[in-house]
């Protein structure tokens, strides 16, 4: 017969996490007393553009999130794929929305049809890892993490599983918005756009199925920049929409793994911009900078109807690797704002 | 003792002996330097092959506490063998594929049916660095992006036969491109030697931690084996996960 034996590894193991068990038993029933009582939502997570709706509570809520890791093959641009790893099969992942002061509980789950192990780190975490150690989990398994949402901001979360750089390379980044306790001024449009950077051995539009280039992405050569994850994803039928008059309100955000942003809409002056995604904001703002993992909020108002156009202002970016979308503002002409070539020309 | 090498002719086809190749051993760069850059690896034998369905299904008919229904759930968790049609039936699945959904345990248990064990992480990695014509492939980004693209293509719903892909040097087939493995220390990989040093302990699941405890950083597949097994519970079935065993050299 085969015996069952345990590894010492195993009975180390064993013995330290009983330990560790009994030791945090007293602060984990504490914890356990003070979010008893909040009321329990489940998130609201639309895909990309969307953004969840605002949040009407004055006060803390258990916020439930149920996020998937997903790996899809999807266009990357007309004509050519790739394999996209992501949260909610999306690029970026689905927007969370919650309250400063909500505790968060993360439920994430590996689909089984996935190859490789992922995990979530939330810039929005007070601890180390923001939790990246609780949720690693191989295929088809799932782990939940919960964290108290201290900080208000808009922050990244991103995959951390070894080797981090290609995970996110892959599309595993998204965003959560942690609203301050008195809420945000309400806006007519809001959008969630984040720009990433691809790496595949064929340049932009190769064809075909293209595989992750490792040595493009320690390079830093990005064959493909982009708003969120595709060349069209903003564009043609999946442009997004105003109208003239318009409060628009972008949450903006940085995937990378590499390549900052210089995000700017041609037509348009930010009225403000919340620098890097925090409380405080700037006025009048052209073009604004935003990290690998890090964020903006920038608020608009379009004046004319016509198309508005996203760019990264490193204008190779947005011409030669894709980082380009539309916004179309409809509404009335306002010729003492701007007049359009050809009623100028007709004027004289 | 029936052991897996048993001949059930009328059922399966006759099985030969598993079959285990000489590895000489050597002085091996890791991706996991707990105690320096490189660990000594002593000479040992591999199975050439992971273990397939069929030969997983011998080792169950002869003990049967391994069966799906009857092993514990602390060694097993639901989804162990969960694709086979029956506890003793791997149908619909191919007999020479390699079996997966199988726990550490089980595969431990298997393994000692055949008088061998699972292999250490460093005998894996040390096999798994040789190509079909060097012992220590990993420097070259040719084979690097060979095995690298695997993880490009989705997971399949029916794994193919074991021994598809060419030998390497040593004439183990698969170590790449096919599954991922089981090792014996799969749980141990993480802690320090000193447990004491809770500031310093390396471990992988955040980046920057990973970026300070990894040696071979470019290494991306290797990077990837150690991250699916640092996301591991001993009773834990993954659908692309198996293994094959090792014994002492002779």
């Amino acid at each position: 017969m085969s015996k069952l034996q345990f590894q010492p590894c195993c009975n180390r193991a064993l013995l330290s996490s009983l330990l560790l068990a009994i030791g945090s038993l007293a602060a984990m029933s504490a914890w356990a007393d003070a979010t008893a009582d909040l009321p329990v939502e489940i998130a609201e997570l639309n895909a990309p553009p969307l953004v969840p709706a605002p949040i009407t509570r004055k006060t803390p809520a258990k916020v439930v999130v149920n996020l998937t890791t997903e790996e899809v093959i999807r266009e990357i641009t007309p004509g050519t794929k790739y394999m996209f790893w992501t949260f909610g099969g999306t690029v970026p992942g689905r927007m969370i929305r919650v309250r400063q002061g909500d505790t968060v509980e993360l439920h994430l789950k590996n689909l089984p049809s996935s190859k490789v192990p992922h995990n979530i780190d939330l810039h929005a975490v007070s601890g180390p890892g923001g939790g990246a150690p609780q949720t690693l989990i191989a295929p088809g398994k799932d782990a939940t993490f919960t964290f108290k949402a201290l900080n208000p901001g808009l922050y990244v979360y991103h995959c951390a599983t070894a080797p981090v750089a290609m995970h996110i390379a892959n599309g595993m980044y998204g965003m959560i918005l942690v609203e301050p306790e008195a809420g945000m001024a309400p806006v007519d449009k809001e959008y969630y756009v984040m720009q990433g950077d691809f790496y595949t051995p064929g340049a932009f539009g190769a064809g075909g199925l293209q595989p992750f280039d490792m040595q493009r992405s320690i390079d830093e050569n990005a064959s493909y920049i982009l708003f969120n994850g595709a060349s069209n994803s903003l564009t043609g039928k999946n442009a997004l929409t105003a109208n003239v008059g318009d409060k628009v309100r972008l949450y903006f955000g940085s995937g990378g793994p590499n390549v900052a942003s210089n995000f700017h809409v041609i037509g348009a002056i930010f009225d403000k911009v919340y620098t890097e995604g925090g409380l405080k904001y700037q006025e009048q703002v052209q073009t604004t900078t935003v990290p690998p993992g890090g964020s903006t909020i920038v608020e608009f108002v379009p004046k004319v109807p016509g198309n508005l156009t996203l760019v990264d202002h490193a204008l190779s970016r947005a011409f030669h690797k894709g980082a380009i979308g539309i916004m179309s503002v409809s509404g009335e002409e306002h010729p003492e704002i701007y007049s359009k070539a050809a009623t100028a020309k007709a004027e004289h | 003792m029936k052991t897996a090498t048993a001949c059930f002719a009328f059922v399966l086809g006759c099985l030969h002996a598993a079959d285990y190749v000489p590895i000489a051993g050597g002085t091996l760069r890791t991706a996991l330097p707990l105690d320096g850059e490189t660990v000594p690896v002593a000479a040992f034998q591999m199975r050439s092959k992971p273990v397939t369905n069929a030969e997983f299904l011998l080792f169950v008919l002869a003990n049967s506490e391994w069966q799906r229904r009857n092993a514990p759930t602390l060694y097993a968790t639901n989804a162990y063998l969960s694709q086979w049609r029956s506890a003793t039936d791997f149908a619909p699945l191919p007999p020479n594929a390699p079996v997966t959904n199988v726990s550490w345990f089980a595969a431990s248990a298997y393994c000692a049916s055949e008088g061998a064990a699972l292999p250490s992480w460093t005998q894996w990695e040390f096999a798994a660095a040789a190509d079909a014509v060097r012992t220590d492939a990993r420097h070259d980004p040719a084979w690097r992006a060979q095995i690298l693209g695997w993880y490009e293509k989705p997971s399949v719903e029916s794994l193919p036969d074991v021994g598809l892909h060419p030998a390497n040097i040593y004439g183990v087939h698969d170590l790449h491109q096919l599954i991922w493995e089981w090792v014996d220390d799969f749980n141990g990989l993480f802690v320090t030697v000193d447990s004491r040093a809770q500031g310093e302990q390396k471990v992988l699941e955040t980046c920057g931690a990973a970026s300070l405890s990894l040696g071979d950083k470019e290494n991306y597949a290797v990077l990837m084996r150690i991250a699916l097994l640092a996301a591991l519970n001993g009773q834990d079935s993954v659908g692309s996960l198996g293994f094959r065993c090792v014994k002492p050299a002779q």
